[in-house]
């Protein structure tokens, strides 16, 4: 079989899918061996690029730019695998959602709870604006597989893309299906 | 008192003629899932976890306040059961706001415990992510509302257990909520006599002690049965 293109990107969440990800310690040689990082913050590629196999999706979907690069994402790539509970659920991102639009969220922190200088930052083309609501990544794009946890542990990662890598369906058992 | 003889999913069990489908199923190691169920106090039937196909009726039933009937034949767990369990757990998870990674509960959650068991990675319905209080006024316990299923454990224990009558269900549909009194902060409460029964109670993490942090929130349910046993029976077993 051909070497596995795997991505892996991180949306809107805390990079601690990713450190978990590093956890996976000796395996990572043993993924190395059979599969390619070609999109990833641990890598220094600029584009994601086409014809991806796997990709981890950390995070939910929280501004304009996410919902961007789901979609391209979503194109260009087989298998799209919502990694942790973020993109799962929305999860600790999504707290905000009950506060209303993204203006009164922006409003809450940077107006309401503001000590000194309050002032929403605004600097259009760098800073994206936010989505009104947060969305888990399958309310935008279908999802092949889900890899809840928060952060999914690495034996849980392992035990996803081992079958992967040998071109099977995953299976996850009740206790690796765990939300937190 | 008369036994009925029943079949639960292909098993031939006898049981008494008081008793409920659940009651039946658990005494013989058959396992139904429940939530709003709570050993010692009566049954609502509210989380419709429980719902079983009885032989001769179209509808669904909920164990846990279905009597055992002579040749009644139960399934408790088929390919339609288990797809609407799915489908409760995920409604519950819509309806309110359940991030378990920062949840008192994570861990020790029934609700998280079911989906976990009943195979559910990812809620396929909408969030509401509706906007609700956290009543923090009483000195020892502290009510998360975006937490609570309504499964009105905390209700049936405050006032049949306890006797005290302070919590209840308020309003319908999506905006019931449980009150303490008439409405009131719960640390105004002039009924509640702070036994914390409500808190052993709870399924999810609604409602907790004071201070606990994530996952810290453990409890000891073996204390409600203990004091209706003792009182029912006269038997203090611990």
């Amino acid at each position: 079989m051909d070497r596995l293109k795997l991505a892996t990107v991180w949306l809107g969440g805390c990079s601690g899918c990713h450190m978990s990800f590093l956890d996976l310690d000796e395996w990572l040689i043993e993924l190395h061996r059979r599969a390619d990082l070609v999109y990833s913050p641990l890598v220094d590629t600029k584009t994601y690029p086409d014809h991806v196999d796997v990709v981890l999706v950390e995070g939910a979907l929280c501004n304009t730019d996410h919902l961007d690069m789901i979609r391209i994402i979503r194109n260009r790539t087989r298998i799209l695998v919502a990694f942790g509970d973020c993109a799962v659920t929305g999860n600790v991102t999504a707290l905000r959602n009950p506060l209303g639009s993204a203006e009164s969220v922006l409003q809450c922190a940077y107006l309401d709870n503001a000590d000194l200088l309050a002032q929403v930052p605004s600097e259009p083309g760098i800073v994206p604006p936010l989505l009104d609501r947060v969305l888990p990544v399958h309310a935008v794009v279908p999802v092949e597989y889900y890899l809840p946890g928060c952060p999914p542990p690495a034996d849980r990662i392992r035990a996803l893309l081992a079958r992967l890598l040998d071109g099977q369906t995953p299976q996850l058992t009740a206790s690796q299906i765990k939300f937190g | 008192m008369a036994a009925k003889t029943l079949t639960i999913d292909g098993q031939m069990i006898s049981a008494e003629e008081n008793q409920t489908v659940l009651q039946a199923a658990r005494d013989h190691d058959i396992p139904i899932p429940t939530l709003c169920h709570l050993e010692g106090v009566a049954d609502v039937g509210a989380c419709r976890l429980c719902l079983v196909e009885i032989a001769g009726t179209p509808k669904l039933l909920p164990a846990c306040v279905t009597r055992v009937a002579e040749g009644m034949v139960v399934t408790t767990n088929s390919e339609r059961l288990r797809n609407y369990r799915r489908m409760i757990l995920e409604l519950l998870f819509a309806e309110r706001n359940h991030p378990c990674a920062v949840c008192v509960s994570n861990g020790h959650c029934e609700l998280q415990a079911l989906a976990m068991n009943h195979g559910m990675d990812h809620v396929r319905f909408e969030y509401r992510h509706p906007r609700l209080e956290l009543d923090l006024s009483h000195r020892l316990f502290g009510m998360d509302h975006n937490r609570c299923i309504l499964c009105s454990r905390c209700v049936r224990v405050c006032w049949t257990i306890e006797g005290a009558g302070t919590k209840s269900v308020a309003g319908r549909g999506a905006a019931s909520r449980i009150v303490t009194d008439l409405n009131q902060p719960w640390g105004e409460s002039t009924t509640c006599t702070a036994c914390g029964k409500c808190v052993q109670s709870c399924p999810t993490g609604a409602l907790f002690y004071k201070g606990a942090t994530v996952g810290e929130m453990q409890r000891d349910r073996d204390k409600l049965e203990y004091i209706v046993t003792a009182r029912e029976k006269q038997q203090w077993i611990v």
